[in-house]
């Protein structure tokens, strides 16, 4: 396989490429793409279209199917984001449990509106569709971890600890 | 799942038969409830055509929202290819609808074994679970499962000493709702944007790199090991005759115990959120509810008095079972600033291949906002109706349907305060959402 872009293989990318490629049949390089993309997200924060190429490369597929794909998939960010990415729901069931009071919160709070990175550059707050929490609504995931039957005052403890 | 648990655990249920405890999603624990017992009694005592014969016995329709036999879709794979791929369909994005998290996270074992059975039933040596690319304890619970079931035998080569080999590949989303239709996940799982695929052919027939492939809900799949380990008929035997089986309720809105319910089919709705749930929040009285998820027709009050929860009656009742999310709706609400937080995610999640729905759910948005900002106008109203009339059924697949019922509905059972919206320039509810 061919070299990527001098800067891209970073971190051991290529290792963890190769890990990843061994979970899956032969012959399926090109359903890699997705979950590779999903790797260079996790080490740099965002992917670039060089990391297209070299997600391209590796797997064997076009680059435009790459490129494609990674501005399709709405959780794969184009852009460099804040160290904390705060999610916070805006569908039907946490609407009916009170997701305008939160965001309008965390907008005041951060002082961003949804879609901005904070000047310090620590946080990103987006409005996001369900995340499967309908039951425990309102909610928001940070990072990873999903926070549940929030009000304003827990969004308070979560953000501080993190700053 | 942190918050309100799930009430009424029976020995019988096929989920919640067990008090959750912190290990209780683990192999040690599962095996002590009876688990794998299904598998080794497959792989000791049947063939792959037994396996299909129960499930089909059972009457078991797919959970994910779309109702159809599951018996029929295994029996359209041909069995002799020499490939055959199932895929486990855990993209749960339906708003309203929260299950198949429960599942991933507490009975990860129990998807396993269900995955594993019809993987033996279908001939398949691969299986794939496309999760949420949000979720994250999910899927750390089912990485773990699959870890502890690779250690003890039951999946890859040889499984408990047999002839049979499955291996099981976790595939993560990328935060698309459409790819929680079969054709799309397909197209995403072979490394492309998530396109719906003109059917047919369907995927039994020509599906992932096109071969053969069953695409199945993370529910439908873990009810299997119940049915091999009990039979189809004592399955078929459970809630309603026309639609049997138990399912995984979601409560959510303006309920005062929301969360999840496992109920026999054949359930009554009002007892559901009125007995079960604990009624409406603040004592008020019921307005509406979205009885199965996001994308089916919205009911009124009194349509749901003697509504009982299986597809026939909910079909009867002009609307549909769905994924089991029930969105319980107090009066006082406002039914137009509600409708803009379904046209909104449409139009978000529409993905652009067909043009009714690419054009039609930016148009319904863009008229629901018009008219929440007070600039509405009185052919709107009209529009809100023609505009879904010309996506329903015209589309590769159910996200044009799903974007174009809620707003039908919506329109035609509250269609007044659409009207007063329209004519006053604001809300007859103060835009009033929570209760």
């Amino acid at each position: 396989m061919k070299e990527g872009p001098g800067d891209t293989d970073t971190g051991g990318l290529r290792e963890q490429f190769d890990r990843l490629g061994g979970t899956y049949p032969r012959q399926m390089s090109a359903s890699l793409v997705l979950p590779l993309l999903q790797i260079v997200q996790q080490q740099k924060g965002h992917v670039t279209a060089a990391d297209a190429h070299f997600v391209a490369d590796y797997a064997g597929v076009p680059p435009a199917q790459v490129i494609e794909a990674l501005s399709w998939y709405t959780m794969l960010h184009r852009q460099p984001v804040g160290r904390h990415v705060v999610k916070v729901c805006r569908n039907i069931a946490c609407a009916l449990r009170g997701s305008d009071r939160l965001l309008a919160h965390v907008e005041k709070t951060l002082g961003v509106a949804p879609g901005g990175t904070t000047a310090d550059g620590r946080f990103t707050f987006l409005a996001v569709e369900c995340l499967a929490s309908c039951g425990t609504a309102p909610v928001m995931q940070v990072d990873e971890t999903y926070h549940e039957q929030l009000d304003e005052a827990k969004v308070d403890r979560v953000l501080e600890e993190l700053r | 799942m942190s918050g309100p648990a799930a009430e009424g655990v029976h020995a019988d249920n096929v989920f919640m038969s067990f008090a959750v405890t912190s290990d209780s999603h683990t192999l040690d624990a599962y095996r002590g409830r009876g688990g794998y017992e299904a598998l080794a009694k497959a792989l000791r005592t049947l063939q792959p055509e037994d396996v299909e014969r129960e499930v089909t016995a059972s009457g078991l329709r797919g959970r994910g929202g779309a109702n159809f036999p599951v018996g029929s879709k295994w029996s359209f794979v041909n069995k002799q290819s020499p490939v055959v791929y199932l895929c486990c369909n855990a993209d749960e994005g339906e708003p309203g609808t929260f299950k198949d998290r429960w599942i991933l996270e507490h009975v990860p074992h129990q998807l396993v074994e269900g995955v594993l059975l019809a993987a033996f039933a279908l001939h398949a040596r691969h299986a794939f679970v496309y999760i949420r690319g949000e979720f994250d304890l999910p899927l750390r619970r089912l990485r773990g499962a699959l870890q502890e079931a690779r250690a003890a035998g039951l999946v890859g080569e040889g499984i408990l000493g047999s002839a049979f080999a499955c291996d099981i590949v976790v595939h993560r989303g990328g935060g698309a709702y459409v790819c929680g239709e079969e054709s799309s996940l397909i197209n995403s799982l072979e490394g492309k944007k998530g396109y719906p695929r003109n059917k047919p052919p369907f995927p039994a027939v020509k599906g992932f790199y096109g071969a053969p492939t069953v695409v199945n809900n993370v529910e439908t799949l873990a009810n299997v090991p119940w049915i091999v380990a009990r039979g189809g008929a004592a399955y078929a035997a459970l809630g309603s005759k026309a639609n049997p089986g138990h399912r995984l309720f979601g409560l959510s809105g303006h309920v005062n115990r929301p969360g999840l319910y496992e109920r026999p089919t054949g359930y009554s709705l009002r007892k559901l959120i009125f007995e079960d749930a604990g009624g409406v929040l603040g004592g008020k009285a019921l307005k509406a509810v979205i009885p199965g998820g996001s994308s089916t027709p919205v009911l009124t009050a009194s349509e749901i008095e003697a509504l009982t929860l299986d597809a026939p009656s909910l079909q009867q009742a002009g609307s549909m079972l769905g994924s089991g999310g029930v969105i319980v709706v107090a009066e006082g609400t406002c039914m137009v600033r509600l409708l803009q937080v379904l046209t909104r995610f449409y139009r978000h999640e529409s993905c652009g291949q067909c043009t009714p729905c690419r054009e039609g759910t930016a148009w319904m948005d863009d008229i629901i906002a018009r008219v929440v900002d007070g600039r509405g106008e009185a052919a709107d109203l009209a529009n809100l109706q023609a505009i879904p009339e010309g996506i329903l059924g015209n589309t590769l697949c159910a996200l044009g349907d799903a974007a174009a019922m809620p707003v039908l509905s919506f329109v035609k059972k509250f269609g007044a305060e659409f009207d007063y919206f329209v004519a006053n320039r604001r809300s007859l509810y103060d835009g009033r959402l929570e209760a």
